[in-house]
């Protein structure tokens, strides 16, 4: 391309790992439409970034914008030539200069001014401080005094060039210049400025670090990302911790890995088992002496050092113990403590149905938030108390319910394995809904702090995949909150049609494994020769009685009934009744579907709106009582056809 | 006495780093001060940070600050766990340029070999709603080891402050344990013949049955409204008190650290409801907005005095 290049370097203490991308894909945007805007051409052609620097790449550029006019409209000519005289000298041209423009109104005075392009270094150096300050970051800081520029961390150098040309500019006391910096110990050299290569190194090292031990890496893509965007030059290297420490459950070890550490976590590739070794990734070329690992083996058993104090330290009083305990650990400060929580959850456990050992998970559910090993390892909480549970010699329902009381952590996690873990799963999530409502904790936009819609959607699940009739009974703020995820629920998760999750809705929500199984039914019967059309039908019947202003079903004489297409829809709405009393909702929606014949004929043949009133309303009662009797399953005149 | 006269086997002594890191800051501007005399939860709450970061003059200190914890406390008994542990505490006001430079060569000074190591910067924001104050930075990892906690101040009794203050905040005991390679704080050597255990292992011992177990609840509750009271008269009495510049607002302070530490020990007994806890925090963080207002409009007029 031909064009002078551009390249931006903006050069930071550390950015937090997360805030990277979107800050760069940011920068890229708002660069392109910058360059679009301003004519001078060029396309970014490559952005990168490493902890310490963001990095934008253009070619193309034009070294100055093209040249163009601009059209000054004067007096009209009728107004003489003094009012011609001062608009040109106003223009600060002769009057032999201007132009002339018929208008409506009449011949106008216009000047054509020249507007040369300005220089496109000129035009950067203008910009690029709003460009870079404009940058979205979700927490900013001051560096330079309350009354500095706001960034994510202070800015500490500046690259820009035009070709070869520095683009001069300044953000708080920052010029910038031609020379960026290297990695903080490697230097110029030490610095891998391309995210999927630092990716791929260490996705390659670690292949051959573990090359022939028998040993594999759990993949972990949000760590991975997390290491790339914390390095600029990552180099992985295996550590090893004493066999004695396996003997502390795996989700332990695990997390204190993961997020305490990050490191990746080894398995035994045969047996899947957790193996004693761990990956780190340093962030610099080589451990030659193994200080590295030495340091990070001696932090790691510290770690599980402690964990393991944790865990014979709070043996020592019991889960069943700790439930008073629980009135010194907030819930939420206007709703109260965790034991307030537990008593309504248990209730609610009992109300709904749950046996003894649900209850007793329920109880014991927060007890785990008063052990030492949850208030270090936070993400663990439930998973502690579930292992606590068991080796204090809880039943398994019991201490299942408490070890998976917070599934489904995400959409992508499955729900609770077992009828009491799912008992104690729901009702700790409908209790954390009803009382932030109640207290006015609504999610509004984008902010959910309480992670109710996470909540919902747990207990959404649980009812309609767990298989839970529990009546839809929620009212208010909450049920339209619930209403609303339902909705998301059946389209994104469950993968049904829009229309249908409307029909199946509009007949009302008795439970949500009754909704599912109606979802299910409608489906399948929807792509039947004879239900769409039988659909648009009832669509119709529909306006009809709206027009009519008809809403009462009642009793049918049979003597008004015309022989013929009205009898046999009456013969048939009969007969068809006898089959929907069913709450196996197939069958029913397809006898249903049966009735199109004696509706595209009654429609066709008999006048609705007969002359006799007595008729008339006969007639208009046995749509009503038809409409009415088979839209308990779907509402069908919310189907929308699709175009075959 | 140099620290080459000591027999040293894995590493310097305790006090040998602790005086390496007093005077490579001194070397680089900083007052050296002494703890400060009361009970405090961090280095940060000592009036040398607390108040000092607060209006447009500069200021470079550090010293080592014992830092008291109540719920932290382990009875000795964990490796890793302290009731009272120590920082070293730098506040550079305004943080310089090269600040980051500056902090990697007090690692060099006291004896780590940045080319044979791992250094990463993760972020790691720092708050305190009982002093009304936060601020933006990291926690810096040395293989895998967080030694210091990197802090830029953005505010500090809910004012904004008119320069920003760099802090350093160094765990000494984390930090000499690595360099000495040990797994115990209580096997740091902190002289010569001397363990960390033979100093302070008594102290964490009782300090823990006290905290948990002995600790009398109303009489905590009476001393938080002593000091409370104390605190709230002298803050009231500012407005009229005739010469402001003599005016104690130290002494307001000093009652505002006492109700922190008080409000740490009955958490530590587990004597603060859920309910009460947020009222409580907001009292203390009344207190020392109260102190920071004052503090801060006397460091304002100093300044004019000092430009005319």
């Amino acid at each position: 391309m031909s064009g002078v290049p551009f390249l931006l370097e903006i050069g930071s203490e550390e950015i937090p790992d997360w805030m990277i991308v979107p800050a760069l894909n940011h920068l890229q945007d708002a660069f392109q439409r910058w360059l679009d805007a301003s004519q001078v051409g060029g396309r970014v052609a490559r952005v990168d970034a490493t902890p310490r620097r963001l990095v934008v790449r253009a070619e193309g550029l034009r070294a100055r914008q093209e040249d163009s006019t601009e059209v000054l409209m004067g007096p009209p000519k009728s107004a003489g030539e003094g009012a011609a005289r001062g608009f040109a000298k106003k223009m600060g041209a002769t009057i032999e200069q201007l132009r002339t423009e018929t208008m409506s109104k009449g011949e106008y005075w216009k000047f054509v001014r020249a507007v040369p392009g300005r220089n496109t270094a000129d035009l950067l150096g203008e910009a690029l401080p709003g460009l870079i300050l404009g940058i979205p970051w979700p927490k900013t800081m001051y560096w330079t005094g309350k009354s500095g520029p706001r960034w994510i961390r202070p800015i500490r150098w500046l690259v820009a060039l035009l070709g070869d040309d520095v683009v001069p500019f300044e953000i708080a006391g920052v010029r910038s210049g031609r020379e960026s910096q290297g990695h903080r110990l490697l230097g110029p050299s030490g610095v891998i400025l391309s995210a999927d290569e630092r990716r791929a190194k260490i996705e390659r090292e670690i292949d051959g670090l573990i090359a022939g031990k028998g040993l594999r890496v759990k993949p972990d893509p949000d760590l991975l990302h997390t290491l790339v965007y914390i390095t600029e030059f990552p180099t992985p290297i295996l550590g090893s911790f004493e066999e004695q420490y396996l003997r502390l459950p795996r989700e332990v070890l695990t997390t204190v890995m993961r997020h305490h550490q990050k490191y990746f976590s080894v398995e035994n590739a045969a047996t899947g088992d957790l193996a004693p070794y761990f990956i780190a990734v340093m962030n610099t070329n080589a451990d030659p002496e193994g200080l590295v690992r030495h340091g990070n083996e001696r932090v790691l058993r510290a770690r599980f050092n402690d964990a393991r104090f944790f865990w014979e330290v709070d043996q020592r009083k019991k889960l069943a113990d700790r439930v008073a305990d629980l009135a010194h650990v907030t819930f939420q400060a206007r709703v109260g403590s965790y034991l307030e929580k537990t008593d309504r959850v248990v209730a609610l456990v009992k109300e709904l149905g749950g046996n003894a050992h649900a209850q007793r998970g329920a109880l014991l559910a927060k007890c785990d938030l008063t052990t030492e090993m949850v208030k270090e390892f936070t993400d663990l909480q439930g998973i502690v108390g579930g292992l606590y549970a068991k080796e204090q010699g809880e039943p398994e329902p019991v201490w299942r319910a408490i070890y998976e009381h917070y599934k489904p952590l995400s959409m992508e996690d499955s729900i609770p394995s077992t009828p009491e873990a799912r008992m104690v799963a729901l009702a700790d999530k409908l209790d954390t809904l009803r009382e932030c409502f109640c207290v006015g904790l609504m999610p509004s936009g984008s902010k959910d702090p309480f992670a109710l819609r996470r909540a919902a959607q747990g207990a959404i699940r649980i009812l309609a995949e767990g298989d839970i009739a529990l009546p839809f009974a929620e009212t208010g703020e909450l049920r339209d909150f619930l209403l609303d995820r339902i909705r998301y629920y059946f389209r994104e998760v469950r993968g049904f049609q829009y229309d249908e999750v409307t029909a199946v809705l509009s007949s009302g929500i008795r439970d949500l494994p009754d909704v599912a199984a109606r979802l299910e039914a409608l489906h399948r019967v929807r792509p039947t020769e004879d239900f769409e059309p039988l659909a648009a039908s009832f669509k119709r019947i529909a306006n009809i009685l709206r027009q009519a202003n008809f809403s009462e079903p009642g009793a049918i004489d049979e003597s008004l009934l015309e022989e013929g297409p009205e009898r046999v829809l009456y013969a048939d709405f009969d007969r068809v009744r006898q089959n929907t009393k069913t709450s196996d909702y197939l069958p029913a929606l397809e006898a249903i579907a049966t009735l199109r014949p004696a509706v595209d004929r009654f429609f066709d043949k008999v006048l609705v709106n007969a002359p006799d009133e007595r008729i008339r309303r006969n007639r208009l009662t046995l749509l009503c009582n038809l409409l009415t009797e088979f839209s308990a399953i779907a509402d069908f005149s919310e189907i929308v056809p699709s175009n075959t | 006495m140099s620290a080459a006269s000591y027999p040293i086997a894995a590493g310097p002594y305790y006090q040998d780093t602790v005086s390496r890191l007093k005077t490579y800051w001194a070397e680089r501007g900083c007052i050296i001060q002494e703890p400060y005399d009361l009970e405090v939860g961090a280095g940060t709450m000592a009036p040398e940070t607390f108040l000092r970061v607060l209006g447009p003059r500069e200021y470079r200190v550090a010293y080592v600050q014992p830092s008291r914890r109540p719920a932290d406390g382990r009875y000795g008994e964990n490796p890793n766990r302290l009731y009272k542990h120590q920082q070293l505490q730098v506040i550079l006001k305004p943080s310089p340029a090269d600040v980051m430079d500056q902090y990697l060569g007090s690692l060099k000074a006291i004896g780590i070999d940045l080319g044979k190591h791992d250094i990463k910067f993760e972020e790691d924001n720092w708050e305190s709603p009982t002093l009304g104050a936060w601020g933006i930075g990291w926690q810096v990892m040395l293989d895998g080891m967080e030694i210091t906690q990197f802090t830029y101040f953005q505010q500090c009794g809910g004012i904004d402050l008119d320069l920003v203050p760099a802090e350093l905040t160094y765990g000494l005991e984390r930090l000499v344990a690595f360099l000495q390679n040990v797994d115990s704080v209580y096997d740091i050597e902190w002289a010569p013949g001397f363990s960390y255990r033979q100093v302070r292992f008594a102290e964490e011992q009782q300090f823990s049955v006290y905290n948990f177990e002995m600790a009398d609840v109303p009489t905590l509750w009476k001393l938080f409204e002593l000091h409370e009271a104390e605190g709230r008269r002298l803050l009231d009495a500012y407005a009229k008190y005739p010469d402001h510049a003599r005016f104690p607002v130290l002494a307001a302070y000093d009652q505002t650290l006492k109700c922190s530490h008080l409000f740490n020990l009955l958490d530590s007994r587990g004597a603060i409801s859920v309910t009460e806890r947020v009222g409580v925090i907001g009292r203390v963080r009344k207190l020392a907005v109260g102190v920071a207002q004052i503090w801060n409009e006397r460091e304002q007029a100093a300044e004019v005095t000092h430009a005319a």
